[in-house]
């Protein structure tokens, strides 16, 4: 039984998806929030050192990085974990499933159409603060500032992915949310830590080997890499260097693994919705 | 023969040990109205959604419009097939117009033919309206609309009269018929027999997942041989020469309540008690016949 895929079919989805954010004001609500954080970090990111106003682009990316980190898996899982369970619940799904689409169709639709949305609301947030912050600065800024948007971007898509699985796999939207839940404390509280432990007691042991691997094992922690590595200034006051080898962090790499987290649970959430 | 739309072979659907469809045979003809009767959880809408590929069948085979259920040939019928959901919620933030809309772009059908929709089932006034702020009924009338989008050939409605007022299913089967005339095929389903029985062509009524009966409403009622009663009010004496008619009738019988005498008669006895009464020749002041509604059918097969 093959199926051919229809982009038009995938399109209209995510166009209805996205309109919906449009309409119910969430786009400009998150847009809103990263704005406004954006600017306090741009402006008091460095008050600790004492001084207050705009200090340097690299301190401020890696205290947005900081940020973005906790934030955007936040908002992507919660914008996403009831994308298939909601149509179900509302009994709007068995119409969708109706019409001439295939559950792919549906699905690429649904995970594009809020992918949009929320890449909107991150490029239009930050990019403001962007251009405020460009006038006096130099292009490698820009390059950096623009890859952190980039990163970004590609952050809030894994853990939508993620949460278009999750969407897919519960019973209700109760269970959804649950899911959603326990997914951002796993990948941006718990797996670092874990982690952490396990160098601690096996005495350093597993860092020059596994290390590396283990962290691209978690979207959070291929995003902070892509970012901060590539900033001098900070690299050594996070001392990556020490866990994390030169050779692993080529950007051309670390983006294939983020594409990967993409790709893979929407393929899971495909085969679980084809059962 | 007539063209079959609808081919059910056999289809069974289990949920563990739940026997939610058990076994069913269907045929619906191009062009028929079909009904299908039962209480809920008799597994009508399971069947439905088995008919339509939304879910697959444990066993069995369902063929709609020659094709198979499951796999890219139906995404051809899927274009020519409306269907209307049991209780569909629809999404808070379209308007009712946007919503039609979106599902005509899904079909591929012309957006012309929205508004004019809405205009058919009266939720113009309310087009450009979010749905949120939308009743069941206008709701309801919302999915009826998206339903009827491409002049569909083949219309599933699960349903498609709850949440209406009397009004809005008179105005629901006016459209069924206006669409029927069109030529579409319509199977829709209902636990409220007396609404739908002299609007079907056919009906089947489901219990516990299996078909207990199938044919025209005629024909289950002479299939279960219901009697007939007839209420008579007659002229002092005339009961007593009735009665002596009356009891050299096979199945049939006579019983007194003071002034009403009522006749009990097997299908069969139907005409000659009628002729037994014209022999009465005048002397009968009122007469009232009772057919078994299909309401007695539904209790008898499955109550």
């Amino acid at each position: 039984m093959t199926f051919a895929i229809e982009p038009k079919q995938i399109g209209i989805i995510a166009a209805k998806e996205f309109r919906e954010r449009i309409r119910n004001r969430w786009v400009l609500a998150v847009t809103t929030v990263f704005t406004a954080f954006a600017l306090v970090i741009a402006y008091f990111g460095s008050a600790q050192q004492g001084a207050v106003g705009f200090s340097s682009i690299e301190v401020t990316i890696a205290s947005l990085v900081s940020l973005v980190i906790y934030l955007i898996p936040l908002i992507a899982l919660i914008l996403g974990f009831d994308a298939i369970v909601g149509e179900r619940e509302r009994g709007s799904l068995d119409l969708l499933l109706s019409m001439p689409i295939t559950r792919l169709e549906l699905l690429l639709g649904k995970f594009l159409g809020l992918s949009a949305a929320l890449a909107c609301s991150t490029v239009m947030g930050f990019g403001l603060v962007g251009l405020l912050l460009g006038f006096k600065l130099p292009p490698s800024a820009w390059y950096h500032y623009a890859g952190f948007m980039l990163s970004s971007v590609l952050l809030g898509m894994a853990f939508l992915s993620l949460a278009v699985m999750v969407s897919v796999f519960a019973a209700d939207r109760t269970r959804a949310s649950g899911g959603a839940i326990a997914l951002w404390f796993f990948f941006v509280l718990v797996y670092d830590l874990i982690l952490l432990g396990a160098l601690v007691v096996s005495g350093g042991a597993v860092a020059t080997d596994a290390f590396p691997y283990l962290l691209l094992l978690n979207p959070a922690d291929v995003f902070r890499i892509l970012n901060i590595f590539g900033l001098e200034e900070v690299r050594t006051l996070y001392g990556l260097t020490t866990v994390f080898p030169e050779r692993l962090a080529n950007p051309g790499l670390l983006g294939a693994v983020m594409l990967a987290w993409i790709t893979l649970p929407l393929a899971v959430a495909n085969w679980k919705f084809r059962q | 023969m007539a063209n079959k739309v609808i081919e059910v072979h056999q289809i069974t659907k289990h949920y563990g040990l739940i026997q939610a469809v058990d076994g069913v045979d269907l045929a619906v003809e191009a062009g028929e109205v079909f009904g299908l009767i039962g209480h809920n959880g008799a597994g009508k809408s399971t069947l439905f959604k088995m008919m339509l590929g939304l879910i697959p069948a444990t066993s069995g085979e369902i063929r709609i419009d020659g094709a198979p259920v499951r796999g890219e040939e139906f995404r051809r019928v899927r274009r020519h097939l409306g269907y209307l959901p049991e209780n569909v919620v629809f999404y808070d933030n379209l308007s009712g117009l946007e919503t039609l809309a979106f599902f005509a772009r899904l079909k591929g059908v012309d957006l012309g033919e929205c508004a004019p929709l809405l205009e058919r089932v009266g939720l113009t006034a309310a087009a450009k309206r979010r749905v949120k702020g939308y009743s069941k009924g206008m709701r309801q009338r919302l999915g009826f609309a998206q339903a009827l989008l491409g002049k569909p050939k083949l219309l599933f409605l699960d349903e498609p009269t709850t949440g209406l007022d009397p009004e809005g299913i008179r105005e629901f089967y006016r459209i069924l018929k206006e669409m029927r005339s069109e030529g579409a095929t319509i199977i829709l389903t209902s636990h409220i027999l007396s609404e739908i029985q002299e609007r079907v062509d056919r009906l089947a009524i489901m219990k516990t997942g299996k078909i207990q009966a199938i044919g025209t409403v005629q024909s289950l009622r002479e299939k279960m041989a219901l009697p007939l009663r007839f209420e008579l009010r007659l002229a002092p004496g005339a009961e007593i020469e009735l009665r002596r008619i009356v009891d050299t009738l096979e199945g049939a019988e006579l019983s007194e309540d003071g002034e009403r005498v009522t006749v009990h008669c097997q299908r069969e006895a139907k005409m000659p008690v009628l002729q037994a009464l014209a022999a009465l020749d005048g002397r009968i002041s009122d007469l009232l016949i009772h057919e078994p509604s299909l309401e007695d059918v539904f209790l008898g097969y499955s109550g």
